[in-house]
């Protein structure tokens, strides 16, 4: 990835944040340190690498993305808002009444392909978008993201076996490795490593990628692309909270919103950043 | 009705799935672990390139037909009653009936008359499970007739939709030439004004029979058959209200939350009766072989026709 190219990912990724915090902060609830944490991911995929049209959002054609850990909503409607599949300004209006934005995705928001936020359901759904494009030869690919914590429902895991056996590799599994759960550090509360293991035995293809860095990001998917017969799982090494120096790696910031002085204190440093990316 | 051609729903079910496949090329089925059973084998040995089991995984099941039919096709998601209603409630609540996709679930071996297999695989609960679910639609056809004619209906229903079928053979006592299907909507079998008899699904022919039994007793009742019990035709049942002046339900489910439920609160908003209802009473079901059990659960004519006359002595 050339250095104008990555750049310009940076800075939408860092304006992708602001836009996590602007909707927390103003919903006054909500998940900022799981959004942050796929911030990078997002913006990597809807920028780079899939074929959606804010114009026309319901395309056949398009690529699909199935937010498993639906309580990061924030990050995808972030995303989506910088894409122009609505207005910046829904952002501000998340999870209040009346609003197009609701706490968990909704499948009736421009860009957002399916329901979700019950842990554990977004990667069946994505295997049956999967299995739909090989029943029509479609070429389109179908990502699922889901969260380290949600893996430990059942669910994933009949997902998993379902992949593999029906050859899905049109579908890319991303599961958000920032070791935090609510009740706290994944390996204390109960927990799903050796995630690698798991996948492998499931019979998936798996890729380990630094979730903050756009080239270990495009190296990744590269390799995803070049697998045949197999689904394939991306691991991301993940900071929870990454890009805000207080949410980082604190579980406390999985479920809260920032209070007035955190959110001007969160902007700031986010501002910071733009600013000295956009030099 | 003991020369009549029997037959169970599920059946049905699977020759209609393997009947409209080449007329609606979207439709898809999928099964866990079950299709010898739910008889959905019948379509995937004529179609097993549109047929996908996905083992003991209801749940996934589930999930995969949201994503199938958020792909513009129409999944037929098969297994038993108790799993598909009750095991993956909560991926047929948020993953079909929240994002209003259009998945269609055919839920066989529904009710007490499971038999053999005992309480853990009777499901009674499936009904009331379903029905609260906003924008599902709850069909339990009555024979095969109905039961195929509700198939094609589901397909051209846009939104989810359960199916509830049955394990035992049933009596066919509609006649498919003239039967047709309108989703929502009752079907009056008998006129009769001292009570009617409002039933579903298997209990359907058991209430025409009662209906007939009363006759010698100079009562004349009425029998309505309610195949869809989301929407409800409560224009239909209000007038029965008003007509008769006492209901009747009768079901293969429990007597809380299902058709004598939805009956019940139907007719307190436009015409309040008295409703009795016949179902299961709050209990689990048994082993045994489902004709006793039915008779067991005062789910037959005999009983029907002894609550009428106790309700209208």
């Amino acid at each position: 990835m050339d250095s104008t190219e990555k750049k310009r990912l940076q800075i939408n990724a860092c304006k992708a944040r602001m836009g996590i915090i602007e909707g927390v902060y103003n919903a006054k609830s909500g998940h900022p340190g799981g959004s942050l944490s796929i911030a990078d991911l997002l913006t990597y995929l809807y920028f780079e690498k899939m074929n959606v049209d804010a114009e026309n959002p319901d395309m056949p054609d398009r690529d699909r993305l199935v937010l498993s850990k639906g309580h990061c909503a924030p990050a995808l409607y972030s995303v989506l808002a910088l894409k122009g599949f609505f207005p910046q300004k829904e952002l501000k209006k998340l999870r209040h009444i009346g609003a197009l934005l609701q706490g968990h995705p909704c499948i009736h928001i421009n860009g957002v392909d399916m329901s979700s936020g019950s842990l554990g359901q977004g990667i069946s759904a994505a295997c049956g978008m999967a299995l739909a494009a090989k029943l029509d030869s479609k070429s389109y690919k179908v990502y699922a993201v889901l969260g380290d914590g949600e893996i430990e429902e059942g669910q994933v895991w009949e997902a998993a076996m379902f992949a593999a056996h029906k050859n899905l590799d049109n579908l890319i599994a991303i599961v958000d490795n920032n070791g935090l759960q609510i009740d706290g550090p994944i390996t204390e509360v109960c927990s799903p490593e050796p995630i690698t293991d798991k996948f492998e035995a499931f019979g998936w293809h798996v890729i380990t990628m630094d979730a903050h860095d756009f080239d270990s990001i495009e190296k990744a998917f590269e390799e995803a692309e070049s697998i045949k017969d197999k689904p394939v799982a991306i691991i991301e090494k993940s900071v929870k909270g990454k890009g805000v120096s207080f949410m980082e790696n604190q579980v406390s910031w999985h479920g809260t919103a920032p209070n007035e002085q955190q959110y001007e204190q969160a902007m700031s440093e986010l501002s910071a950043q733009l600013k000295e990316l956009e030099g | 009705m003991s020369d009549v051609i029997k037959k169970a729903t599920r059946e049905s079910y699977g020759e209609a799935l393997r009947d409209l496949a080449e007329k609606y090329p979207d439709l898809i089925v999928l099964d866990a672990d079950l299709a010898a059973a739910t008889k959905t084998s019948i379509f995937q040995k004529a179609y097993p390139d549109r047929f996908f089991d996905c083992g003991i995984a209801e749940a996934n099941m589930m999930g995969v037909a949201a994503g199938l039919a958020a792909s513009g096709k129409i999944p037929f998601a098969s297994t038993f009653a108790m799993f598909a209603a009750g095991r993956a409630y909560e991926i047929v609540r948020n993953s079909i009936g929240y994002p209003g996709l259009n998945v269609k679930i055919g839920a066989t071996h529904a009710g007490i008359s499971v038999g053999e297999d005992g309480a853990t695989h009777q499901c009674n609960e499936d009904i009331a499970l379903m029905r609260t679910i906003p924008g599902m639609t709850v069909i339990n056809p009555a024979d095969d007739v109905e039961a195929r004619a509700a198939v094609e209906a589901a397909i051209l229903h846009k939104g989810p939709v359960y199916l509830r079928f049955g394990r035992l053979a049933a009596p066919v006592f509609n006649d498919k030439d003239t039967y047709k299907f309108e989703l929502g909507k009752g079907i009056t079998l008998k006129e009769g004004n001292d009570i009617t008899i409002i039933a579903t699904g298997l209990m359907v022919s058991e209430a025409v029979a009662a209906a007939e039994m009363l006759k010698e007793d100079g009562i004349n009742a009425g029998v309505i058959n309610i195949h869809t019990i989301k929407p409800l035709d409560k224009e239909l049942i209000c007038k029965a209200a008003e007509n008769s002046g006492i209901l009747m339900t009768v079901e293969e489910h429990s007597v809380i939350g299902g058709l004598g439920s939805a009956v019940a609160e139907a007719v307190t908003e436009c015409y309040p009766v008295p409703v009795i209802k016949i179902g299961i009473n709050d209990e689990f079901g048994h082993s045994g072989p489902a004709v006793e059990l039915l008779k067991e659960f005062g789910l037959c004519r005999d009983n029907i026709a002894d609550q009428v006359r106790k309700a209208l002595k």
